[in-house]
């Protein structure tokens, strides 16, 4: 036992904790900051004044006491695009290939999850369960959906990616593209198949849509209660395990070392005795774990999920893989945080700060912008090394 | 078996010479028309008659007679027949539609090697500008949708959609450099998702731009839209030369349709023209350096971002008209013509036929159009008859009546792409008919093994 917890490396534990919450803190004071100013600055033009009378209370009150609600919105999202954008990131460092199916093995993480559940609740067990066993049974889902996925990513792997390593870049590519879209398909079809619908809905168990109450602000006439919901929390905890346990995975054991070697340069790895094939099958294996547990969370947060479902999370999570970095752990991490909280933070005020004439319909091109402008001004991200372009 | 094979093999080989070709081609038209003129809803006359452009294309006959009975079969057997079942005319209009923006996407993969995931945002940009200079729209701006009053005048006469056809290449084409130029610099799998982006975008506006002026009416789209007047004379000029075949008056709205057929098809001869000139003049012998080897490319002295640009100038010019001339024959325009999945749609056909091949993409468009609509259809009304029927699977013993509603395989058009794409890539990355670079490429390969 001793020697078990001498072989934990706690610098690899306590290191991705710390980034974690320096991401999260920075953003959000950032961001805060940014949002503050801003309705200080709009308080006495017409835009202040329509707030103040719908709300009766003046811009800047208003920003204020949504932030908290805003603060936890995004970085419950943030965390997800980072379990997500780590799947993209992982096998881009090691391939140099952007997996455009990773979106769908994040939904099927989501479907596997959301379909045991639904199961159960049928069965009539998740009407009478206790508490504890509740959260037992997230956790299975969680662990199923993860585990459908990961061996999704392994099969997409070798059934359409393998035969085409060495192909010029484009063709795994396009490869990838038409996964993506024939898994949307086949979800679509095995779920008309059996259940008839293409909706499903996370079934509410458990105290997993109870809100923790934190206190009361009067907004004019209205009053405002701040709080978090449990589903937050766990997805926020959920996400933290996961991110601190790939990062010991990759930093700190041997595995993660062959990981790192063959990200670093194939061939000599491979003369250095490193199964690549198994490490590259590894590497969508753990993406694939990753996509499906956030497939499952992401269901448990917004509760309806249908085939199209890993559409633009993956989208978003790519870009927050590119504006972390891509290839880039950590970068993956920041990216997450930061986009989740970016996003959250332009649907909720864009609307306020533009009189209702752009809102939160332009959450999702959103991140379309801040890819093209990461993409134009730090090609490498924020966090990568200037790595050579080769066309 | 192999005496059949011999005998093939002498088909072959005979087939190209003398006076077969000309028989060959000219039976198969021939035979293609009487199918669909006695049986017009059979999938399978339809099939012949269409492949009988590949009998024209592949045989060995002089250029003339190839030009002569392309004519008559595309513009006179075509129309004629396509009037007399309209849902036939249809299809081939959709076949044309796609062809044309397949080829238009080609110019930008298949010779540029610029993946672009986003391509229906030009062919968006040019419906909606006719869409919106076409329709009342101009004087619905004030107005939220569907709050409009009823008797909104028109801006512009139906007769102005010519110049809007190329006023809708420009801008389709300015769109085009613009995406473009913020994005040369990327390699590959970044412009495909850059472009996705774009794509998204354009979508996104369209559906959303209804507020705080109306300009796109929202999800609902803009309706009716203007088609360019029908001189009389012409109707019945039709109805005169070709009534006794149709054996139906033709109405006008019919006649529109063979309108538009023919205005698609004169785009596409002109995209093949202009492609087919581009492909070894200077600018597409440096689209290839660029595809093949982009370091290369540079220190050879040709211009990349310029290259890059017009490539994606001149493919998106395409898709401009061809969404202008889609907005006045649908009449209608909404955001959801104009998705991901229909730019992942041409992207198949392109893959599928073979890029930076003409006639590999046309029948890439011909052949994915025809199983999207004719072949998913068939299947899906066929499930619905067994469906109503008491018909059961054998030896599970599975009714048919309990299959679910939900399944129709019209609607699982992402299926057909992404088989499409994931087979082409791994069996035939270079297409049904490889272009002739590649080919000449690959006969070279070949026989250094062979050496």
């Amino acid at each position: 036992m001793k020697r078990f917890f001498k072989s934990i490396n706690v610098r690899e534990l306590l290191l991705p904790l710390g980034q974690l919450i320096m991401f999260s803190l920075g953003s959000a004071v950032v961001l805060s900051a940014i949002v503050l100013v801003l309705a200080l600055m709009l308080d006495k033009t017409a835009i202040g004044m329509a707030v103040t009378e719908r709300f009766n209370a003046s811009l800047f009150t208003y920003t204020l006491i949504n932030l908290p609600q805003v603060l936890i919105d995004g970085l419950t999202i943030g965390f997800v695009y980072a379990a997500v954008a780590l799947g993209y990131t992982m096998v881009y460092g090691v391939l140099e290939f952007i997996n455009f199916a990773h979106s769908e093995i994040f939904a099927v993480g989501a479907f596997v999850g959301v379909e045991i559940l639904i199961a159960l609740e049928t069965a009539g067990v998740l009407s009478r369960v206790s508490l504890g066993m509740a959260f037992g049974i997230l956790i299975l889902a969680i662990f199923a959906g993860m585990f459908a996925a990961g061996a999704l990513a392994v099969t997409v792997e070798r059934v359409a990616y393998r035969p085409l390593r060495g192909a010029p870049r484009l063709v795994p590519l396009i490869s990838a593209i038409g996964v993506s879209f024939l898994l949307q398909d086949l979800i679509r079809l095995v779920e008309g198949l059996t259940t008839g619908q293409f909706n499903r809905i996370f079934p509410t168990f458990g105290n997993f849509d109870e809100r923790l109450i934190f206190g009361e602000v009067g907004l004019g006439a209205t009053t405002i209660t701040m709080g978090i919901s449990i589903k937050s929390i766990i997805v926020i905890v959920g996400a933290v395990l996961m991110l601190v346990g790939l990062n010991y995975l990759v930093n700190a054991t041997k595995v993660g070392k062959a990981i790192r070697a063959v990200a670093q340069d194939r061939p000599t790895a491979s003369l250095m005795g490193i199964d690549v094939n198994r490490i590259i099958s590894l590497t969508f294996l753990v993406g694939g774990l990753l996509g499906g547990a956030a497939g499952v969370l992401y269901a448990l947060k917004f509760t309806r999920i249908d085939p199209f479902v890993g559409f633009f999370p993956g989208l978003k999570a790519f870009t927050a893989a590119v504006m972390g970095g891509i290839g880039n752990l950590t970068g993956a991490l920041l990216g997450g945080i930061v986009l989740g909280m970016l996003e959250t933070f332009a649907g909720s005020y864009m609307g306020v700060f533009t009189m209702g004439a752009a809102g939160t319909e332009y959450k999702d091109i959103f991140a379309f912008t801040i890819l093209i402008l990461v993409l134009i001004f730090r090609p490498q991200g924020l966090m990568g090394e200037n790595v050579s372009q080769k066309a | 078996m192999a005496q059949f094979q011999l005998y093939f093999q002498k088909l072959q080989k005979n087939i190209h010479n003398g006076y077969w070709p000309y028989v060959a081609t000219v039976a198969h038209a021939l035979l293609g028309s009487i199918l669909v003129y006695f049986s017009p809803r059979s999938t399978f006359a339809f099939l012949v008659l269409m492949t009988s452009f590949f009998s024209l294309y592949y045989l060995k006959a002089n250029n003339r007679f190839k030009l002569i009975t392309g004519i008559v079969l595309a513009l006179i057997i075509i129309p004629v027949l396509g009037v007399r079942n309209i849902f036939y005319l249809e299809i081939i209009f959709q076949i044309s539609v796609f062809a044309a923006l397949a080829l238009g996407l080609n110019i930008i993969v298949g010779f540029a090697g610029l993946l672009v995931l986003g391509y229906v945002a030009f062919y968006a940009v040019g419906a909606y500008l006719w869409g919106f200079f076409g329709s009342q729209q101009y004087f619905v701006m004030p107005y939220a949708p569907g709050t409009q009053p009823a008797d909104l005048p028109f801006l512009l006469s139906g007769d102005m959609f010519y110049p809007f056809l190329l006023l809708a290449i420009i801008a389709a084409a300015l769109t085009g450099i613009l995406i473009g130029l913020p994005v040369m610099r990327l390699r590959g799998d970044y412009l495909a998702i850059v472009t996705l982006g774009f794509g998204e975008v354009i979508r996104v506006l369209a559906n959303n731009l209804d507020k705080p002026l109306n300009f796109t009416n929202g999800p609902q789209g803009i309706t009716p839209i203007q088609r360019p007047t029908l001189p009389g004379f012409v109707l019945d000029g039709f109805n005169g030369l070709f009534g006794g075949i149709v054996g139906h008056p033709v109405d006008q709205a019919s006649l529109y349709n063979v309108m538009f057929y023919i205005l698609a098809l004169i785009i596409i001869i002109t995209i093949v023209f202009v492609t087919k000139n581009l492909e070894d003049a200077k600018i597409g012998r440096a689209w290839a350096a660029i595809r093949e080897d982009e370091t290369a490319a540079v220190a050879m002295g040709i211009p990349i971002v310029k290259m890059k640009l017009m490539a994606f100038a001149i493919g998106a010019s395409f898709a401009g008209a061809m969404g202008a001339l889609v907005a006045a024959s649908r009449t209608f325009v909404s955001p959801e013509s104009f998705s991901f999945m229909q730019s992942i749609g041409v992207l198949s056909m392109v893959i599928l036929g073979g890029l930076g091949s003409i006639p590999g993409v046309i029948l890439g468009a011909a052949t994915v159009t025809i199983l999207n609509l004719q072949i998913l259809q068939g299947f899906s009304l066929y499930l619905s008859q067994l469906r109503q029927s008491d018909a059961v699977i054998p030896i599970i013993n599975f009714a048919w009546r309990d299959l679910s509603a939900q399944l129709d395989p019209a609607k699982y058009q992402r299926l057909l792409f992404g088989t499409i794409l994931v087979l082409m890539m791994i069996f035939r990355p270079d297409g049904l008919i490889p272009a002739e670079r590649r080919k000449r490429k690959m006969i070279s390969e070949t026989s250094e093994v062979e050496k």
